[in-house]
């Protein structure tokens, strides 16, 4: 009922008025029907509609984008051959150096495939701007049909840093954020549907739009792929791995922050700070020294030998399940501190009541701790643990650094038994060059961790009731 | 009566002995790898592969000396000096990034808002080597790879996509106190820079000493970009190299001492930022 009644309202206001809060398309096609010759006509000359109501300044600079685009497209190597250059990737392959005759460089497809990219988000960035400079053309023949004056120039500027202010403070950052992580990300998503790989390294020999070709490659799981059989073995290890080291490390976290909190327990502050020591440590530091302790005939070997605990040196991070056991060991010292650090505070903030009451109905310490401490953390901590769990799964330091994915193995390919998904595809790309294999598992990861955490974020309290506590 | 309460005294007095004990040893063994890196850059013998703590050639401080003396070819002054260049840079940067996107998100409402802190989430998502891998290519077209700009530019550029600590911080600044200033005539630059930012002194350190904390931990992203650029490599880069085969037996006690150098700023600074991010996080006005 409401529903209608407001749509009723909003077609009055469309009437006369042209209500700039609807979606984008919508309020171009009526900025066209009810804008007159000016308005219209500026959908063709940027800024034409801002000149003929006084606004030079502004429409000039609208102008001047335009004519700066078309010239981007038309140039030669400009735009539109940068558009053309996306979908074939290069036609002419560099000749290698025979007898006599020089190398001839010929196209390089990585280069084509990175400023097409670069062309397409420019162009959307041009529409943006084109749609603005439309809003803005009708803005100021409103301002002229009600015998206003449109804004000066610099009264536009002052808008800038009050009612448009954050336009101003995105700019800068969304540039950064463009150039930085979305190019980059869109290159490497395209890389996936190529044949970028060492035959093809897009230099001395082009490379080539090839559908999901890399995707059955990886994925394909009765076709015996040596890729394929990786990828589902490696997949298996990482989500043990974040299971297990999410889990050992929140459960021994808390369980050793209770034991700093509880009454008995004298100089907190020193105690806390002998687990943060280790986790300020750079993990370059700790997880390199270990590397070197855990090593056949390392410290810790020398130590158990004359302790007289093992006769024989243990190769520690050697077989592949004791590297395994070992990753996740280490995980837990590095890991511990944070935990400590996290929970040491929500702990103190569970209301005492509750226990007193546990304690009054007769609760011994493993009951309080099940039904009351481990819930409530529970509660408070889940979207720090998913935080937690998608960060091991993509948790490079630990692996390259402890045991850089040894043990090998000839089963794998390129990888060895404790790689984990995110430091094969770091070992496919910078060592062996299959860059179209890489950029599907790290489009893989992705689709895990977006399911996992959009799931999870969306059910939370924080993302839902943002505006509860302003 | 009485007996009851001294039964129960003693039982306290063996818990809290019991604990203590037990805390002992846990700090022992999360403590003692760090012990022995202390004692190791003190050796005088400078292989890795000893499978004994305490020196049997003595103690000296030459490890630490020569990191300084003897610069051909692993170069730690000049390390050390990198990455304080590039964090010094890249802190200033991304904190204007990420205070600028945060104050954005939390206080100001407009129509794509939403959609931005979306599409901010997903991103974050993505497994940082992608964009990495993609940045090194990049680079390697416009022969940007081993320098130090492109490091910084590369560590800062997309900062602004991680401001969801920053914003639940300013969440809690009380909307009241913008819209009083707002009645009084205030513009909203004025109100962000005057009013805003002065109260949120203790985020504005909290992500200065995250940036600049990075860039001194940060090994991935220089091992991409620098490749065999020895001279460009920041510290911790630097440090791997050397443990590399060719350099272990002569080095390992010089890694060790090296890495004890930078550690202690680093934990200082890592426990004084950890009150900021508790302060940063509790919120800014009381009462």
């Amino acid at each position: 009922m409401t529903k209608k009644k407001k749509s009723t309202q909003d077609n009055l206001t469309t009437k006369n008025v042209v209500n700039l809060n609807r979606s984008l398309p919508k309020v171009l096609v009526d900025i066209f029907i009810q804008g007159d010759i000016f308005t219209k006509l500026s959908f063709l000359i940027m800024g034409f509609s801002n000149m003929v109501r006084g606004q030079i300044i502004k429409g000039c600079i609208f102008l001047a984008t335009e004519i700066a685009f078309i010239y981007f497209l038309l140039i030669d190597k400009g735009g539109l051959f940068m558009l053309k250059g996306l979908t074939t990737l290069g036609e002419i392959e560099a000749k290698p150096a025979s007898g006599f005759t020089a190398m001839q460089p010929g196209d390089d497809s990585r280069k084509f495939l990175l400023f097409g990219v670069a062309t397409v988000v420019l162009c959307l960035l041009f529409i943006v701007i084109w749609a603005e400079s439309i809003r803005s053309g009708y803005i100021a023949q409103l301002a002229t049909d009600a015998k206003k004056k449109p804004n000066s120039f610099y009264r536009d500027i002052k808008e800038y840093f009050d009612g448009k202010i954050h336009r101003t403070l995105l700019f800068i950052p969304i540039m950064g954020i463009l150039l930085m992580t979305i190019i980059p990300i869109f290159f490497m998503i395209c890389m996936a549907f190529t044949n970028f790989d060492k035959d093809h390294n897009g230099e001395m020999q082009l490379f080539d739009w090839r559908g999901l070709e890399a995707f059955n490659k990886v994925l394909n799981m009765g076709g015996g792929d040596k890729y394929s059989y990786t990828f589902w073995h490696l997949l298996g290890w990482t989500l043990i791995w974040a299971v297990l080291a999410t889990f050992t490390c929140y459960i021994g976290g808390i369980v050793i922050a209770m034991l700093i909190n509880s009454k008995q327990v004298k100089f907190k502050a020193f105690w806390r700070t002998m687990f943060i020591m280790t986790a300020a440590t750079p993990q370059f530091v700790t997880l390199l020294l270990m590397k070197t302790y855990l090593a056949e005939n390392g410290l810790l070997n020398g130590i158990l030998t004359s302790a007289g605990i093992i006769e024989k040196n243990i190769d520690w991070l050697g077989t592949p399940n004791m590297a395994r056991f070992m990753c996740i060991l280490v995980n837990f010292w590095i890991g511990v501190p944070f935990t400590i650090l996290i929970t040491t505070g929500i702990l103190q903030n569970i209301p005492v009541d509750l226990y007193e009451a546990a304690k009054v109905d007769g609760a011994n310490t493993k009951t309080i701790f099940l039904k009351i401490t481990l819930p409530y953390m529970l509660f408070v901590t889940t979207p720090y643990l998913i935080q937690t769990f998608v960060g091991n799964i993509n948790n490079f330091n630990v692996i390259y650094l402890l045991t850089n994915g040894e043990p090998t193995t000839m089963d794998y390919s390129n990888a060895g038994k404790t790689d984990l998904l995110i430091t094969w595809l770091y070992k496919l790309s910078m060592d062996f060059k299959e860059y179209n294999v890489a950029s599907v598992i790290g489009i893989l990861v992705f689709a895990i961790c977006a399911t996992l955490s959009l799931v999870v974020f969306r059910n939370t309290g924080a993302y839902n009731n943002e505006e509860e506590f302003q | 009566m009485g007996k009851k309460t001294s039964s129960m005294k003693r039982k306290k007095t063996v818990i809290s002995i019991v604990s203590h004990v037990i805390l002992t040893i846990l700090s022992a063994i999360w403590v003692s790898p760090l012990v022995a890196l202390i004692i190791t850059s003190l050796r005088k013998e400078r292989t890795s592969d000893r499978t004994y703590l305490w020196p049997k050639d003595g103690f000296t401080l030459n490890n630490y000396r020569d990191l300084f003396i003897d610069t051909d070819p692993l170069n730690y002054p000049q390390w050390i000096a990198n990455t304080f260049i590039v964090a010094v840079f890249t802190c200033l940067i991304s904190t204007f990034m990420v205070l600028s996107v945060a104050y954005t998100m939390s206080r100001l409402r407009f129509k794509m808002r939403k959609s931005f802190m979306n599409v901010a989430l997903i991103l974050g998502m993505f497994p940082g080597f992608m964009s990495m891998i993609a940045i090194y290519l990049m680079f390697s077209i416009f022969e940007l790879n081993g320098t130090l700009t492109g490091l910084v530019v590369a560590y800062s550029a997309g900062a602004g996509a991680g401001f969801f600590v920053a914003k639940g911080f300013f969440d809690t600044i009380p909307k009241s106190i913008d819209e009083a200033a707002c009645i009084d005539g205030a513009s909203k630059w004025t109100v962000f820079t005057k009013i805003s930012l002065p109260l949120s002194k203790p985020i504005i350190v909290y992500q200065v000493f995250t940036s600049f904390m990075a860039a001194w931990t940060d090994f991935i992203l220089v091992a991409i970009l620098q490749g065999d650029n020895v001279g460009k490599y920041t510290v911790a880069k630097g440090l791997y190299t050397m443990l590399e085969r060719d350099y272990i037996n002569l080095y390992f006690t010089r890694f060790c001492a090296g890495s004890v150098l930078i550690s202690i700023p680093l934990i200082i600074l890592f426990i004084a930022m950890q009150k900021c991010y508790t302060e940063g996080v509790a919120g800014a006005v009381k009462g």
